[in-house]
């Protein structure tokens, strides 16, 4: 009983202003310890954000109309249904991608180390450097067109970067080590005897596969794709270096109207932005492992 | 030195731990005396862990009060209570070695340098791990770190020395060569030694005095011997070896026995702590290993006899077990010593079994 | 199933997988290749290897200024995210579950709002706090995106602790004070220091903000380096490229040793 005393108030709960009658106090030290962070990120996060945001119901008075006249901007619905499709694109790419790279990481554990690197060596590379390179080899005298040439497939170079393709494969090699962490993670807690059960039943791979391991794992499944799915929805640097120049998702369409000081406008993006992202992981949060995910989010 | 005054007398008044609804602790009353091995035993959610961790500091009383040596210590904070405590995952801190683990009380008082070598020296010596000085817990055995546990608490000289479930982590041998280890440190000490397990064969090989614990009180308190052959109610005499449980009901009272009518028979039974009336239903307990057949008695066979049938007979080395039915239904396990001497029963053998008043309880 | 059967069933995924990999690390290796070209232009493979970018990198102050910018900023948000950040995941640890709560959704919250509404929000205000193009801007708000790495790190290594240790401290006649420095500062060291590592990647890596609030007055590598690719895509950003891949790549090495050793320290006691 103790035991689980400790434990729920935490390390340290019992230290200090504990004993004789002032017990029964509330103690005040944790919210001292916690007070100078609050504050800060009140000041310099919080409240400039929610600032920010308040303009989109005060610019020019106090009002709804930036929200109201939305359903009938025709650049806001075709970047809204752009962001989403190259969302839900890099998604499914990546969880085709990063589901077997999940079950090697996994079940080969002699290769597992070197896999992990490979995983890990772009996952802690920057967003801006891991864009320059898919530059690098899209470009219209890159490494991809001139390999195609030499090989004699084709004659001039293919116009890859700057077209919404180029944003698809940059995002997805970008996010694919966010679905096959939650993945492999899923896929580790599956009891390996189970595995060994089925197949002694005399069960061939596929409908271990089909029947044991996938439907164990999709706790994996769900926080991975949650996690690409919203961290795409959220993408600025990569689609505005490799991209299309008319393909634009959200976030360079409020950067621009900023740039020309719409502050009403972008604010009223960024709030539906914000909302859609916020919206999806609440009504996600619940399935199992999917909260986990956005908790170990730390790169 | 004289060992009276090297060990703590600890008292426990009224003492009660809640917790929203929850009495964990519900009126313990306690008084261990100077250089005593007291032993708290009970099972998980009994109180007996809560009762420790407030006589070390780490839970206030919600009434009641705690005193060492006469002194009240509820209002004083653990660190100034000069208690040594061994943990029941020994919890050795993992970023030191062994001889600054045990060092970390003397620096607390802080004791100079040299002095403090040669004293962690001499807790090593004690324990029996000289030389370890130098390695840190993750590359010490399980019964190890348990010895660097015991160094660290008494190193200092407390006066008082708390243990929760110390050995519950280790194998059965290990256990038991620590528990004998135990004993003799104490005996060495000459401190109060208060000892928290579920496990009642370490508390009764262990043990000056073991108070049994149930649901948040004391159920009764006493030495080893008076706990398993006197044991004043069902919870305790259930929970120290294994008893017979029989209905009876009280026909007779005669000094301090009872004659009670006892599946169909009449038993005597020793009532040392109720008075019950005559008429009333009651429950007599006995110990398996205390009854016998009644012809291995070689015509001594004393006075409680009853008639029964064999249900199950067991062979286990050393002894063998009987389950047996008496007249109205009532289930008695009997245990004998197993000697080829003895003809063994077969199940269905009716059979006539004996045994003493004195081991005859009412509860 | 035929001999040959059996070995295309391994085979196959393994190429696939190997096939995958290659997708995740080439472009990573592309870029540390070319950045060692001799070529004036990007080609490749390159005709021949040489330092000649590294030159270019190390000898212009264009770009040596900013690098300076973006490791002191880095060390400045260190220090700043990780004693605020500390000292706040030791109080949340201990609040009641209501309050923890929501200081730890206000505190965490960097990690899930979409980059672009940080960016625009801080310089919305910081334009008013007149801190766009000064470097106290670019700390203040790096900091804020840098303590929720900090903040889980060390509350992950806080709740890694037996409280028993604190306990068997404070019984061994250690005052809360000391049962702090001695024991509960100790153990969180490796989480505290883990934090720190992210906190600089954050700060050293971070372009969104550093857009909209580094101006003219304070210009960071990503930003510099952002500018440079609007007009050209020459080695010498693949040799800055190369050289940060390297540091990051190290500090994150660091960053995931110091984890494995607070693991071990602790499982091979239990």
């Amino acid at each position: 009983m103790s035991e689980a005393v400790l434990r729920e108030r935490g390390p340290l709960a019992r230290i200090g202003l504990r004993s004789g009658p002032e017990a029964r106090a509330p103690n005040l030290m944790p919210y001292l310890l916690a007070a100078p962070l609050i504050l800060f990120m009140l000041a310099f996060y919080a409240m400039p954000v929610v600032a920010m945001l308040m303009r989109s119901v005060s610019d020019p008075t106090w009002t709804v109309a930036n929200y109201a006249t939305l359903p009938d901007d025709a650049v806001f619905l075709k970047t809204f249904a752009n962001t989403f499709y190259t969302s839900l694109i890099v998604t499914l790419v990546s969880l085709l991608l990063g589901y077997p790279v999940a079950m090697a990481l996994v079940r080969a554990p002699r290769w597992a180390p070197i896999i992990l690197v490979l995983i890990m060596l772009p996952f802690w590379t920057s967003v801006l450097v891991r864009s320059y390179a898919w530059m690098v080899l899209l470009g219209r005298h890159g490494l991809f067109n001139e390999a195609l040439i030499a090989a004699g497939m084709i004659d001039r170079p293919l116009r890859i970067l700057n077209t919404p393709l180029a944003t698809q494969i940059a995002m997805s090699h970008i996010l694919l080590p966010y679905m096959i962490l939650p993945i492999a993670n899923a896929l580790r807690q599956i009891d390996p005897s189970l595995l060994r059960a089925a197949s002694g039943l005399g069960s061939p791979p596929w409908r271990t596969f089909l029947q044991v391991t996938l439907p164990l794992s999709m706790p994996g499944v769900a926080a991975g794709v949650l996690l690409v799915f919203v961290l795409a929805l959220g993408f600025y640097i990569t689609p505005a270096m490799v991209g299309g120049p008319r393909e634009i998702t959200i976030s360079m369409l409020i950067a621009q109207r900023v740039d020309q000081l719409d502050w009403a406008y972008a604010a009223t993006l960024s709030a539906v932005l914000l909302a859609t992202a916020l919206a999806i992981i609440g009504a996600f949060y619940r399935l199992p492992g999917v909260g986990n995910a956005f908790r170990m989010n730390a790169r | 030195m004289n060992g009276a005054a090297r060990g703590a007398s600890v008292s426990l008044a009224d003492l009660e731990k809640r917790y929203d609804r929850t009495n964990a602790v519900d009126g313990v009353s306690l008084d261990i005396r100077s250089g005593e091995f007291l032993t708290l035993l009970g099972p998980s959610g009994s109180g007996k862990t809560t009762t420790l961790m407030m006589i070390a500091g780490f839970e206030t009383p919600s009434a009641g009060d705690i005193a060492i040596d006469g002194t009240s210590v509820v209002a004083m904070p653990p660190y100034r209570r000069n208690i040594g405590m061994v943990f029941q995952n020994y919890a050795l801190f993992p970023h030191l070695t062994v001889e600054d683990n045990i060092g970390f009380p003397l620096k607390q008082r802080g004791v100079p340098k040299a002095e403090r070598t040669k004293l962690v020296a001499e807790a090593l010596e004690l324990v029996q791990l000289p030389g370890y000085g130098g390695r840190y817990p993750r590359q010490l055995s399980g019964g190890q770190q348990q010895r660097v546990a015991l160094a660290r608490a008494i190193v200092f000289k407390p006066r008082l020395l708390l243990m929760d479930e110390p050995l519950g982590a280790l194998d059965k041998q290990l256990r038991e060569n620590l528990q004998l280890e135990m004993r003799r440190l104490h005996a060495d000490l000459g401190i109060t030694f208060i000892y928290v397990t579920h496990d009642q064969e370490e508390a009764l090989t262990m043990s000056d005095r073991i108070a049994v614990m149930n649901d948040g009180k004391v159920a009764q308190v006493g030495r080893p011997e008076d706990l398993y052959d006197r044991p004043c109610n069902r919870f305790v005499a259930g929970f120290i070896g294994e008893s017979n449980f029989l209905p009876a009901v009280v026909r007779d009272l005669e000094d301090d026995v009872v004659v009670a009518e006892c599946e169909g028979v009449m038993v005597r039974a020793l009532c040392p702590t109720l008075r019950p009336a005559s008429g009333s239903k009651v429950t007599l307990t006995t110990r398996p290993e205390r009854l016998r057949f009644a012809d291995a008695w070689n015509g001594n066979a004393p006075q409680n006899r009853m008639s029964v049938t064999v249900t199950e007979a067991v062979f286990a080395g050393e002894r063998c077990r009987y389950l047996l039915r008496a007249t109205d239904g009532t289930s008695i396990v009997l245990k004998e010593p197993s000697s080829a001497a003895i003809r063994r029963r077969q199940v269905g053998d009716q059979a006539e079994i004996a045994w003493s008043v004195a081991d005859t309880i009412l509860v | 199933m035929t001999g040959l059967g059996m070995m295309g069933a391994r085979i196959l995924p393994a190429t696939v997988v190997g096939l995958i990999l290659l997708f995740l690390a080439f472009p990573i290796l592309v870029v540390i290749v070319v950045s060692f070209s001799s070529a004036t232009y990007l080609t490749f493979p390159p005709p021949a290897f040489g330092l000649k970018w590294y030159d270019a990198y190390f000898g212009s102050a264009d770009w040596l200024r900013p690098t300076w910018l973006s490791i002191w900023v880095a060390a400045a948000v260190v220090v700043v995210a990780t004693l605020l950040g500390t000292l706040a995941a030791l109080g949340i640890a201990r609040l009641p579950r209501a309050a923890r709560v929501v200081v730890a959704g206000l505190v965490l919250s960097p990690l899930i709002v979409p980059g672009i509404v940080v960016a625009i929000g801080i310089y919305y205000a910081f334009a008013r706090y007149g801190l766009v193009g000064s470097p106290v801007g670019l700390i203040i708000a790096h900091t804020c995106l840098a303590v929720p790495f900090v903040v889980t790190s060390v509350s992950a290594s806080l709740a890694g602790i037996d409280p028993r240790l604190e306990q068997a401290a404070l019984s061994l006649g250690a005052t809360p004070r000391a049962t702090f420095f001695q024991v509960t500062l100790p153990l969180i060291r490796p989480g505290v220091l883990v934090g720190a590592l992210f906190a600089f990647i954050t700060s050293f890596d971070e372009l969104v903000v550093a857009l909209f609030i580094s101006g003219s007055g304070a210009v960071t590598l990503p930003r510099r380096m952002w500018d440079d690719l609007r007009f050209q895509i020459d080695p010498t950003i693949a040799a800055v490229s190369t050289l940060t891949i390297v540091l990051t790549v190290a500090l994150m090495w660091g960053a995931h040793l110091l984890r494995k050793h607070a693991e071990r320290q602790v499982t091979k006691q239990a």
